[in-house]
């Protein structure tokens, strides 16, 4: 999927940079694109192994075990195949607890290691329905507070600027709401639905 | 604002508090779970350089814009504003340009205007969702395969769908 989103993509912003005239833009665009890659891993790499440390102290220190206590009880339905006490859980409600506070640099780390020990515990090594849910719940954005958002609307004369935030947590939870149907309807039987070796084998030859 | 801006903070000194207490040798093991990130870090760059580059020239060919101003007409009928559209279709894949389009959209139209209001709902109820699959996949060495698209951009369709609506029901 990825690999068609890519091709699609090049292939959109050439064929309509030909009939737009962009093509120098696009062009820039191609050359430089690595750079803001780099950039950006440079960024996120400091975040990063801050957040990790930071996590393997509260890991360490058997915080996360309390932390997964309460809030591990809201999500655990979701991700009923995990045990509720374990490694998978505990990473998953900091992932969660991360997001719900605005702190994106931590959640993407926290989200990353809660991955791995998804795929650990559930033996797999293709998206179940756990690890379907895990980036459902980070695509959808759950924050409390909208912070970034409501800088912005201040700096263009918002009269109330947090004035955002009821309606985008709202709408978050509505469209939390469809995502988990779409996870429990494509991911309903997590033996049967196995996307992994033998399909792609087949697509790339 | 002052909540948000203690949450980090905060977030840093009760855990690291909270191990004192429970006798961790802090500096080791942070310095550990930090090292094991690091290497997590320098694993995703090589599927974003392909991926940023194919969403930098997209978004550089302004094709992104020709296509919103193709499906305006029918936004129209279901009571979206078409000034908002060019946000909802660079949210999925790109967060500093959604950024950009979300800037651009409250300087022109203002903050409180409907489209400018229904993009801030827009912008903070969605993420970049291509952007999270690909580090999350990239991380972990699998394959993201259809369906997980699939679910995660049905949550991004259904924000932008309901966030005209929602945007109406609040103001």
């Amino acid at each position: 999927m990825l690999n068609c989103t890519i091709i699609l993509f090049i292939l959109a912003a050439i064929l309509y940079s030909l009939f737009n005239g962009s093509i120098s833009e696009v062009s820039n665009a191609a050359i430089n694109s690595s750079v803001d890659a780099v950039r950006l891993v440079i960024q996120l790499a400091g975040a990063m192994a801050f957040w990790g440390g930071i996590m393997a102290v509260a890991e360490k220190s058997g915080l996360t075990v309390r932390i997964n206590k309460i809030i591990g009880h809201i999500l655990h339905p979701f991700f009923n195949s995990l045990d509720k006490q374990g490694k998978a859980m505990q990473a998953i409600t900091m992932n969660v607890t991360a997001n719900l506070l605005g702190i994106g640099n931590a959640a993407t780390p926290l989200g990353i290691k809660a991955m791995r020990e998804i795929l650990r515990e559930e033996k797999a090594a293709y998206t179940t329905r756990s690890v379907a849910m895990l980036v459902l719940l980070n695509t959808a954005s759950i924050q409390i507070l909208p912070v970034t958002i409501s800088a912005l609307r201040l700096k263009y004369g918002a009269a109330a600027p947090w004035d955002c935030t009821a309606p985008i947590l709202l709408n978050s939870m509505i469209s939390l709401a469809f995502g988990t149907a779409a996870v429990y309807i494509l991911f309903a039987k997590k033996k049967a639905l196995k996307y992994p070796l033998p399909i792609r084998q087949a697509k790339t030859k | 604002m002052l909540i948000s801006d203690l949450a980090a903070p905060l977030l840093i000194l009760s855990v690291l508090l909270y191990g004192i207490c429970k006798k961790v040798d802090l500096f080791e093991v942070f310095t550990e779970g930090a090292y094991q990130n690091l290497k997590t870090a320098v694993n995703i760059l090589p599927a974003l350089l392909l991926l940023m580059t194919a969403v930098g020239m997209l978004s550089a060919s302004g094709a992104l814009n020709a296509l919103s101003e193709l499906i305006s007409p029918i936004l129209d009928k279901i009571g979206f504003p078409s000034q908002a559209l060019p946000l909802a279709l660079m949210r999925p894949v790109s967060g500093s340009g959604s950024l950009a389009v979300l800037d651009n959209i409250l300087s022109v139209y203002g903050a409180n205007s409907f489209s400018g209001r229904v993009a801030s709902v827009l912008m903070g109820s969605t993420e970049t969702t291509f952007y999270t699959i690909a580090v999350y996949y990239s991380a972990v060495k699998i394959k993201a395969e259809l369906p997980v698209f699939i679910s995660s951009l049905t949550a991004d369709f259904a924000g932008f769908v309901f966030s005209a609506l929602i945007v109406r029901l609040f103001y």
